[in-house]
């Protein structure tokens, strides 16, 4: 028989420790919906997309139930919506009502990928989908949009970063009234990977097979616990291997969840991401995974060695569980969705310079910062830029998410509400570097990038 | 298939005469039962036979934990492969 102790671990973990699979996220291509006319373009993607998905919630639950493991999200990715518009041409913000239409008709509460990929130039669609960000994520609840901006290969298109700053900006002004939530729609990307089952920078990349299922994991919550039971004098070492012995697990249930739906769904499993993601609950914070290594509060001196050490970790876990390993799989440091974070940022621990060192050695990036509203387009284009930097001569991915409270000041706070939290709002640097930013061209791709 | 049953809480008169007839009622087949006391809490883990069961797996998970709901206890079933996934390699 199963070992008794494995099976409490278990159930503690789900109980007590908040273990879930974060998402089950259905990777649809839209190649074949592409059409010279938008309103053919729309109805095919309509029927794809309800057609492959109709049973994704319900076999989501299924599993849950029979196997007692919360899955908090069913979500959908497509193509790059850019590519349909490069052949449709017409308003891009019909397609994301499409989409929307989509999602409130299978039951997801996500679905990302009205995205361009634009991080060597453009292409045709690709202006006329970013020009329609703000307004597309305005009008519709679920969608999610992406740009990627840069990459190790490409370097950085500086004329995309300079656009992405006034179209977060203009997103965060369309829906002032309603927290400025467009903004926290939309992720701009240096080396997006194109197999992300996590919101809001999923999108199904071109070298995907039709349709996939992706699973992201879960659960700082799980890890913080593990590292509770460790003497205050275990060497780091011996840390890193509580987390790796964790991330194992939690990367096998992860697995196992992908294998089952991908079978009922009669659609190939794609990949495990065993990222540490957060969510506002306490106790599910990776903020605290950090203090519990020893830290009084994220943003100490050391934060940066710890969290470069849990993110390694995290993956040689993993990477042993599973043998289909991809996305972002690492930790994330959102600000807003993580009780810790929000607790730093509150205090004046962590600020934005700690964070962005953070953001070199973590999965992502500048995620869910909430910014003041007086803050110029510049500004945030500029944060893009250093980010898209790190991210490109690290070879790692790195995005910004930011959100300008408008009509706010530092110090007030923005509240969401449900995973994506609140945010208290963090003073920057506002120091004017709009010649830079005006400059626009490209930053040539490092010397990384000539591996061949 | 084998699901497991497992009830924590605290320890009180009839826990295993009421799980095991519940088991029986759906016709699940009790192949083993292991308990032990944390503390004041009561653990007690059961291995069930669902493959004759009469009602589906996540109904009877669902209806499992709402007798548990009712005398206060715990009561999860869960299919035995998450355990064996997250535990053996």
């Amino acid at each position: 028989m199963i070992n008794v102790h494995d099976i409490l671990e278990t159930i503690k973990m789900i109980d007590e420790e908040y273990l879930d699979v974060r998402t089950i996220t259905m990777g649809i291509s839209l190649l074949d919906c592409c059409d010279s006319d938008i309103d053919k373009s729309c109805e095919k993607v309509y029927n794809k997309i309800t057609r492959l998905a109709k049973d994704l919630v319900k076999v989501g639950n299924d599993i849950s139930r029979e196997y007692g493991i919360p899955i908090i999200n069913k979500r959908i990715s497509v193509t790059p919506i850019s590519m349909l518009v490069a052949v449709s041409g017409g308003d891009p913000v019909k397609y994301a009502l499409t989409l929307e239409k989509c999602a409130q008709a299978v039951g997801v509460n996500f679905i990302g990928g009205f995205s361009a990929l634009v991080q060597k130039g453009f292409a045709a669609g690709d202006r006329e989908l970013m020009e329609a960000i703000p307004q597309a994520l305005t009008q519709t609840e679920h969608v999610c949009a992406s740009v990627n901006v840069g990459s190790t290969k490409a370097g950085i298109n500086m004329e995309a970063v300079e656009i992405m700053g006034r179209k977060v900006k203009e997103a965060a002004e369309l829906t002032k009234d309603n927290n400025c939530i467009a903004a926290a729609k939309l992720v701009v990307f240096c080396n997006a990977p194109e197999d992300n089952p996590f919101m809001a920078g999923a999108f199904h990349g071109v070298g995907e097979p039709d349709c996939v299922i992706n699973v992201g994991v879960s659960g700082p919550g799980v890890v913080r616990a593990a590292l509770a039971k460790a003497p205050k004098d275990a060497p780091m070492n011996e840390i890193a291997d509580i987390i790796k012995k964790t991330a194992f697990k939690i990367t096998r249930m992860g697995q196992m969840v992908g294998t089952l739906a991908s079978e009922r769904l009669n659609v190939p499993f794609g990949i495990v991401d065993l990222s540490l993601a957060p969510t506002p609950a306490i106790g599910d914070s990776f903020a605290y995974i950090l203090e519990e290594m020893g830290l009084e509060t994220c943003g100490a001196y050391g934060t940066t060695a710890c969290l470069a050490m849990l993110n390694d970790a995290v993956k040689k876990g993993g990477v042993m569980a599973s043998s289909s390993v991809g996305g972002l799989s690492g930790a994330f440091i959102p600000v807003s969705e993580d009780a810790g974070m929000i607790h730093a940022t509150r205090t004046g621990v962590l600020k934005l310079e700690k964070l962005e060192a953070m953001t070199a050695v973590c999965s992502v990036g500048l995620d869910m910062i909430v910014v003041p509203g007086e803050t110029k387009a510049e500004i945030i284009s500029g944060m893009i830029a250093d980010e898209a930097a790190i991210g490109m001569v690290n070879s790692k991915t790195t995005a910004v998410r930011v959100i300008p409270a408008v009509g706010k000041k530092a110090g007030e706070e923005l509240e969401f509400g449900g995973l994506l939290g609140s945010g208290p709002i963090m003073d920057i640097n506002q120091t004017d570097n709009s010649v830079m930013i005006h400059r626009k061209g490209r930053i040539p791709a490092p010397l990384q990038s000539l591996k061949n | 298939m084998r699901a497991v049953v497992s009830v924590i809480g605290k320890d009180m008169v009839g826990i295993l005469a009421k799980v095991s007839n519940e088991c029986a009622n759906a016709n699940m087949n009790v192949i083993e039962v292991s308990q032990t006391l944390l503390q004041d809490m009561f653990a007690m883990i059961m291995l069930i036979d669902i493959t004759k069961g009469n009602v589906s797996l996540s109904e009877f998970a669902e209806h499992m934990e709402s007798v548990g709901k009712e005398c206060g206890l715990n009561i999860h079933v869960m299919h035995e492969d998450i355990f064996n996934s997250m535990h053996k390699i």
